[in-house]
């Protein structure tokens, strides 16, 4: 935690006067690299293997609720779901989209809630539930290695401006922005860490810390914690534009869930 | 969830790689809620496998281990059995799969 201090310490200095917003830099793209990088090769190992991933244990828990017809008798996902039938194989990729509907940007769980309420007259499932988590590990396993690409034409757009304000935002008692750790000083270490670039390609992953399995918004909760500002609640129209925004930043970088992480 | 990873068939005497994983918390015990309440100890006591109904694997578990244990071990292929996985947590119960090797 000491450490933590003294960075924060050490980059307001940097940033001069401590104004609301850090300075808007940008990460080449070029240089654009996945967490996986940084992570020990023993825990990359973790990630590569299938059978070790623990991640797996969440997609093969959602790809048997995905075949399962629900108690009540409604359709099971796969049934509007199949290689000939809406295939769901790389949809996870240009994830966060508009939802003609609502008009609001939704990512994966948003939209496997969406068909619950809306094709099987089924509740919601809780955030950070096995079952929303492994049913979304499932959809975006189906999308492994297809590169992201995400839309921020027309009404996405305020979404995206809004969710890099929030990455520019410094907050917390510690007045840090997103950027000053994931733009400016990646590759760096930060205690036990080295700081990655803050993709969120690997997600839903299995992180070491948590001993489970969780979600891009967990992971950001951590690290608006992290920085002690108020973690965003689950699914927060706020946690989907940075969602959108890192989506858009990560182009082109391959999908990785079921990631593993420290 | 359990995951297994055995082979269907195997020459006899051929030495053939086991895997098994399950998914627990593996609470210790020793950890405290939001709320400062101990979280209480819920953990797997017992690995088990057998071959043709004999043990060829055992182990006990400790709050140290990590959740959803994974295990790796080998054996031998000898004749043509069911090999039989189990998990027995701290209150008893128990959890299990089967998986059929043909020696030929
Ligand atoms: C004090 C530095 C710091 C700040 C500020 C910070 N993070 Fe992080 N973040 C980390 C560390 C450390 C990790 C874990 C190691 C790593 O970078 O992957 C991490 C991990 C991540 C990851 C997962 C990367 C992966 O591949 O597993 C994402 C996504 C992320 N951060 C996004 C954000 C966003 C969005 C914000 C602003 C709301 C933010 N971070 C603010 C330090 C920070
Ligand atoms: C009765 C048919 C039906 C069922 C059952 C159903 N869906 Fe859908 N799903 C759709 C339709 C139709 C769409 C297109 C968007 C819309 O109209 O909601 C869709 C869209 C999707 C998408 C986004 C596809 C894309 O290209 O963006 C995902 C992911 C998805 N469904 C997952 C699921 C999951 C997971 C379940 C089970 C929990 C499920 N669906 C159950 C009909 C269904």
């Amino acid at each position: 935690m000491r450490r933590l201090v003294a960075l924060a310490l050490l980059l307001s200095a940097c940033g001069g006067q401590s104004g609301e917003y850090a300075q808007q830099s940008q990460i080449p793209p070029e240089a654009i690299q996945s967490g996986y990088t940084f992570l020990q090769p023993e825990t990359q190992a973790l990630q590569d293997d299938d059978f070790a991933n623990p991640g797996f244990l969440w997609v093969d828990k959602g790809e048997t609720l995905f075949n399962q017809i629900p108690e009540t008798g409604a359709p099971a996902c796969a049934s509007c779901h199949a290689a000939d039938n809406r295939p769901l194989s790389g949809v996870a990729a240009h994830y966060p989209v508009m939802d003609e509907e609502t008009g609001k940007l939704m990512n994966i769980e948003a939209r496997i809630n969406a068909c619950r309420e809306r094709h099987q007259d089924l509740a919601p499932l809780d955030h950070e539930s096995d079952a929303l988590l492994g049913l979304t590990a499932y959809v975006a396993s189906l999308a492994r290695g297809v590169p992201i690409s995400v839309n921020i034409d027309g009404p996405a757009r305020n979404y995206y401006e809004a969710g890099k304000d929030y990455f520019f935002l410094r907050k917390g008692q510690f007045n840090l922005a997103c950027s000053q750790c994931h733009n400016d000083n990646w590759g760096k270490k930060l205690r036990g860490d080295t700081i990655s670039q803050g993709h969120g390609n690997a997600f839903p992953a299995y992180r070491m810390e948590w001993q489970t399995f969780g979600s891009l918004h967990r992971r950001l909760r951590d690290c608006d914690s992290g920085i002690r500002a108020e973690p965003l609640d689950y699914g927060s129209a706020t946690y989907m534009a940075v969602e959108l925004y890192l989506a858009k930043r990560a182009e082109g970088l391959a999908m990785e869930s079921p990631g593993v992480r420290r | 969830m359990i995951r297994i990873s055995a082979p269907d068939t195997a020459t006899a005497g051929e030495i053939i790689e086991l895997k098994a994983m399950i998914q627990h918390p593996m609470e210790t015990g020793y950890r405290r809620d939001s709320k400062g309440e101990t979280i209480p100890r819920n953990i797997i006591k017992q690995f088990r496998c057998t071959y043709d109904g004999n043990i060829i694997f055992e182990g006990e578990f400790f709050p140290g281990i990590a959740a959803n244990p994974f295990l790796t071990f080998h054996a031998r292929a000898t004749r043509t059995a069911m090999i039989e996985f189990s998990w027995t947590d701290q209150h008893g119960e128990r959890w299990s799969e089967e998986r059929l090797l043909t020696v030929s």
